[in-house]
């Protein structure tokens, strides 16, 4: 501790340029405490323990579609309180920029498994009643200004319309609230009619994506899902059935492989820091060729000099890394409830913490040791004879 | 108190090798304050180097307060020189971003002493130098001569029976030069410190006890001061 004045000192000697590295890193783990919650969230396994709500998709692949049929051995199953199926439907608004989730769904049953969906009594009525009736979520109303009896066309890329056209015509006839902050991925969504669109397809008829399944106890989900997958075991369409949060983050993983994009922009990252980092460390033990020079000279041994040098890239990226780390902890739960439950909670756990400080470490001694060992090896002679 | 006995240093430039010293024979009694002179290029500051222990001669003994310190390791070298030897050099070499008592606290980090009684003691010393009241101070917000006070402080708060001053005054105006002499010389008669100072300013070598001239690598004369 007595030499923490002089890795101070070391570090107050460019204040500006120590304070920008101290900003860059501190950004860097912040990006990395958001990317490695992300990561986390997907590396996570997919138990379906506890959970009243499952999700049943083709074994094979989430766009392989499911027969309709299914459904009503589902629904006999022992532990079935209710099923809804869905369909991706892919449309577009007005341009491809405008994307928002639009699924064709089972309209009595879809609601019936989700009671968080908040509905006054004539949407609902409206929504069972009109054909072409589409529900949308409260902030997607709100970001197009959208309002009940509003027609929307949305232009089908999968699915063209039977009359030839590829647009197909909604009537807004409900807005959907969240009744539950943590379950409220919907509010971004626009939901349909499943007899709608299964008239209106001109393939695939009588075929669904996905199934809901809301249980009688949460506590029999996996011996649920198991007896779900035993069903349709060595049958055309076999199954695959996960917790509602497993789905979702399937569904994102469609998209890529999200472990290795996010590892992949973190090496860039750390990579851009270790190269700011050891050029800042280096131009500063550059500068201080004399200081070190008259450390030696009073006697300070080629070790000690040489561990102020580490400690100081070591200060740097602890105090950077830390601070960035500890932001990413405060900002990633309001990040996560923005979110509205589309993803699991999001938060800097310990692994990313125990992670994060060894990633310092790792750096610290990469960009303290080069100049480090140069401190090693001055010879004090030479270096009082330059000053 | 420093003997010297046959030494030559030698350096290596390029693919050429340059004899310093030549074979310098030289005796300095413990209490005396000797003045090394000799034009620029004769080997002073070779020979001051060598005699502070922070380079080893190429042949030849140095031996100061009864060691060898030409047999010394690396290490061995550096805590000798912590403990008996106080370094005072032409531009005061202190670290700028530490106060002028953190500047003289500096050699007692080496030592087991508390916190407290290390900044007891830096103070004392820079009591002694005349700056008590300027502890506190960096040394960009000194002049020139209290900047050499601290760094004479610094030289001697581990209480080191040898100082070796490099041209102490070189980067001074002829009144501080007179204070800071006066300074050293009581430190070598009130306090009985061995000081060897390298000047190229006979005024200066008036302060001490006796001279030495150094030519061409080759000690020239002995004489008193």
């Amino acid at each position: 501790m007595k030499y923490l004045v002089l890795v101070l000192a070391g570090l107050r000697r460019h204040r500006s340029r120590s304070l920008l590295t101290l900003a860059s890193i501190l950004a860097a783990f912040l990006l990395f405490g958001f990317l490695d919650g992300v990561r986390t969230v997907f590396g996570a396994g997919t138990d379906t323990y506890g959970l009243d709500r499952l999700i049943v998709t083709s074994r094979l692949s989430l766009i392989q579609p499911l027969p309709l049929s299914q459904l009503a051995r589902i629904l006999a199953l022992d532990g079935v309180a209710a099923a809804a199926h869905a369909n991706w439907f892919g449309g577009v608004y007005q341009d491809r920029r405008n994307f928002f989730p639009n699924i064709a769904v089972s309209p009595a049953s879809w609601l019936a498994t989700h009671p968080e969906i908040g509905l006054g009594a004539a949407e609902r009525e409206a929504f069972l009643t009109t054909r072409a009736g589409a529900l949308v979520g409260e902030d997607l109303a709100a970001r197009f200004g959208w309002r009940i009896g509003d027609r929307l066309p949305l232009e089908g890329t999968i699915f063209p319309h039977r009359n030839g056209s590829n647009t197909w015509t909604f009537e807004v006839v409900g807005i959907m609230r969240a009744t539950d902050e943590e379950r409220a991925a919907f509010a971004g969504e626009l939901l349909f009619r499943y007899d709608y669109f299964d008239e209106g397809r001109t393939q695939g008829q009588g075929t669904v994506g996905w199934y809901v399944v809301q249980l009688t106890d949460p506590a029999r989900s996996n011996e649920v899902a198991q007896a779900i997958d035993a069903l349709f075991r060595n049958s055309d369409a076999e199954t695959k059935t996960q917790s509602e949060q497993a789905f979702n983050l399937a569904f994102a993983k469609q998209f890529g492989d999200i472990g290795l994009i996010v590892s992949a922009i973190m090496a860039a990252v750390f990579f851009t820091v270790l190269l700011v980092t050891a050029n800042t460390m280096a131009q500063g033990v550059r500068e201080r060729v004399g200081d070190i020079a008259i450390l030696k000279t009073l006697g300070f041994r080629d070790g000690t000099v040489c561990a102020l040098v580490v400690a100081e890239a070591l200060a740097l990226l602890l105090a950077g890394g830390c601070a960035g780390l500890g932001l990413a902890a405060l900002a990633l739960p309001t990040l996560s409830r923005s979110l509205r439950g589309q993803l699991p909670p999001l938060a800097v756990g310990v692994d990313t913490w125990l992670l994060g400080l060894a990633i310092m470490l790792g750096l610290g001694l990469a960009v303290g040791l080069p100049p480090a060992l140069g401190a090693l090896r001055l010879k004090i002679v030479d270096a009082l004879a330059r000053r | 108190m420093v003997e010297l006995a046959g030494v030559v240093k030698r350096y290596r430039r390029g693919r050429q090798q340059i004899e310093v010293l030549h074979g310098i024979d030289l005796r300095i009694a413990a209490g005396d304050f000797v003045a090394l002179m000799g034009p620029s290029g004769s080997g002073k500051t070779t020979l001051l180097n060598l005699v502070g222990g922070l380079d080893r001669p190429s042949a030849g003994t140095v031996t100061v307060a009864g060691r060898r310190l030409d047999a010394l390791s690396g290490t061995e070298l550096a805590r000798w020189r912590a403990r008996h030897v106080g370094f005072v050099f032409q531009f005061y070499n202190l670290l700028p971003m530490l106060s002028a008592w953190r500047n003289v606290e500096l050699p007692l980090l080496l030592t087991g002493l508390s916190g407290a009684e290390r900044k007891r003691r830096a103070l004392i010393a820079l009591q002694l130098v005349g700056l008590g009241s300027r502890a506190k101070h960096r040394p960009g917000e000194l002049s020139g001569g209290e900047e050499q006070r601290v760094a004479i402080a610094r030289a001697v708060v581990s209480d080191p029976k040898l100082l070796v001053c490099d041209e102490p005054t070189g980067d001074l105006d002829r009144h501080t030069a007179d204070d800071i002499l006066g300074l050293l010389q009581a430190l070598n008669r009130d306090h009985g410190k061995t000081i060897v100072m390298v000047t190229h300013d006979p005024k200066a070598a008036d302060y001490a006890r006796r001279r030495i001239h150094l030519d061409k690598g080759l000690l020239d004369a002995v004489r008193a001061a």
